[in-house]
């Protein structure tokens, strides 16, 4: 049945912004993507939202929907009682650009700064040989949409714009892990995790893990591992003396 | 896509960031989950520091039954029978528990946990209480710097504690034995079920996982530890469980055997 949904928008650009009222019309089935749709098609056709896929797969609808960040496309209209308000903001971590649309540059920056998939000296490519259960760690991670919903909710950055400097937020430490775990990646990037994109800011409190649509494991199998490697290299006397001893470098 | 001047993270002045006012617009019950984590760990805390000083009821003589707040207890301090590694430790001052050379370890083993960490970061220290809720404090380093930095040394506890929970098994399994030779009473399956559950919550460990095989690049050169990791890792979701149901176990065992220790209760026989 339809009804007509409360909807509360934050409307504005870099200088200003307020939160509007409006009446929407919801039906059977729908999410909140498509009465922003309906808005933008029947009272405010200046209303800036990014969208592609309606299919939770592009992560370019990110927002947050009664102050929880979530994709617009995947938060059924069904989950709200009829007469409640329903509050869209952009994102609070970015800055904002126009309405419902802001400024994701912070991560494409975070994820300049780590250097890509570094295989072994005289490995062409098409000779890559891996074995499943090497790589399957790693693929978990590849699931990622790049949504940034998880870089949103981090309260390290999401509270605190200075950290933006050192912390490269969930998802790029994650992408460190990627390769880390990676079977032909020979790059050293565990003293860079601590020391370049600020692991130790993580205080492991899972809202990444929340929030993310594509159910990655963020905390459990990308932070605390290599939390885990860091501290192999340098807080564990006992490891540190087993490197030099057997001259090994971890396996 | 062009940003526009003066909202890129890097530059300066100041990002605009859109109308951050109100704390949150959660319109959920959020403060929930940290306000009873905070009552569950303090109820812990508080019966765990009384009874650890308390020095009595912690034996229960005819079934053998020793509460693992006081293992191992070797001090001359110990009530007879109690002392199963015997008593190398002379007498005790009373503000000392009799379990001194465990419980601190427990302890730092619990506040370092991954979990415990989450728990007590979110309700207590408030850093974020709940997702999308900001936090009160005007700085924030994480675990970037002391003191902080030091719950890397969580392996160690983890160590230790692999070494308590033997002790408390040996100490379940010679409850079999009471006063009147071999017999099986509810306080065993308390006292078992007890260490099942420790066993389950060290070696779900975070650090337990990293060690047995997380740590590894190639799982198919050592194929033994794969599968070993994967055993942990399964336990591994489920450790925030097991840290709770520890508590409880711990509390339960703990309460049975003071109980029946001080005769208030008597012991539910099934054998002998
Ligand atoms: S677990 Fe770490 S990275 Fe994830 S949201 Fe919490 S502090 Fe941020
Ligand atoms: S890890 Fe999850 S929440 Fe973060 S960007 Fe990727 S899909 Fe989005
Ligand atoms: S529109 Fe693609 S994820 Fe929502
Ligand atoms: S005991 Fe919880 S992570 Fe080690």
């Amino acid at each position: 049945m339809a009804y007509p949904a409360k909807l509360r928008v934050w409307r504005g650009d870099t200088t200003s912004g307020e939160l509007q009222d409006f009446e929407v019309e919801a039906n059977e089935g729908e999410v909140v993507l498509d009465l922003i749709h309906r808005l933008q098609a029947t009272q405010t056709p200046d209303l800036a939202v990014r969208w592609n896929c309606k299919a939770g797969k592009c992560g370019s609808c990110s927002a947050e929907v009664n102050g929880r960040p979530r994709l617009l496309c995947m938060t059924r209209m069904s989950i709200f009682d009829e007469d409640e308000v329903i509050t869209v903001t952009p994102m609070r971590t970015f800055p904002v650009i126009r309405d419902l649309v802001t400024d994701v540059s912070y991560n494409y920056e975070k994820a300049r700064e780590i250097p890509s998939f570094t295989p072994p000296e005289g490995l062409e490519p098409g000779e890559y040989r891996m074995q499943q259960v090497d790589v399957e760690r790693s693929q978990e991670f590849r699931k990622c949409i790049e949504c940034f919903l998880c870089q949103d909710t981090c309260h390290v950055i999401r509270d605190h714009e200075e950290n933006k400097q050192s912390f490269a937020g969930p998802r790029y430490l994650m992408r460190v892990a990627e390769l880390e775990m990676h079977p032909l990646d020979v790059a050293d990037r565990v003293g860079d995790a601590q020391d370049v994109h600020g692991l130790g800011y993580c205080n492991i409190t899972k809202c990444c893990t929340e929030v993310c649509p594509e159910g990655i494991h963020i905390t459990d199998n990308a932070l605390i591992p290599m939390k885990e490697r860091v501290a192999d290299r340098r807080y564990d006397p006992i490891v540190w003396l087993g490197n030099k001893i057997f001259k090994r470098d971890g396996a | 896509m062009a940003s526009p001047a003066g909202t890129s993270p890097t530059d300066s002045p100041a990002p605009v960031r859109a109308n951050t006012a109100p704390r949150t617009r959660r319109t959920d019950r959020w403060w929930l989950p940290p306000l009873l984590t905070t009552l569950g760990l303090a109820t812990f805390v508080i019966y765990a520091t009384v009874r650890s000083f308390m020095r009595t009821d912690y034996w229960a003589a005819e079934h053998h039954y020793l509460t693992p707040f006081y293992s191992p207890c070797l001090s001359d301090s110990c009530v007879a029978g109690s002392s199963h590694f015997g008593t190398p430790i002379g007498e005790l001052p009373v503000f000392i528990p009799l379990a001194f050379l465990s419980l601190p370890f427990l302890l730092g083993f619990r506040l370092t946990c991954y979990y415990y960490r989450k728990a007590y970061y979110r309700s207590i220290w408030m850093a974020p209480p709940a997702c999308a809720v900001g936090e009160p404090h005007e700085r924030y380093t994480g675990e970037t710097r002391l003191p902080l930095i030091l719950q890397n040394v969580h392996r160690y506890f983890f160590y230790v504690a692999l070494v308590i929970t033997l002790i408390n098994t040996y100490d379940a399994i010679l409850a079999f034995g009471g006063e009147n030779g071999f017999g099986i009473g509810l306080g065993n399956v308390v006292l078992l079920l007890n260490v099942v559950l420790l066993w389950c919550y060290t070696l779900s460990c975070h650090s337990c996982r990293h060690v047995t095989g997380g740590r590894l690049k190639h799982f198919s050169r050592n194929p033994v530890r794969y599968r070993l990791w994967t055993q942990v890792s399964k336990l591994n979701t489920r450790h925030m469980e097991f840290a709770w149901l520890t508590l409880g176990t711990l509390v339960l065992t703990d309460l049975y055997v003071w109980l029946v220790s001080s005769g208030a209760i008597a012991d539910l026989r099934f054998i002998n």
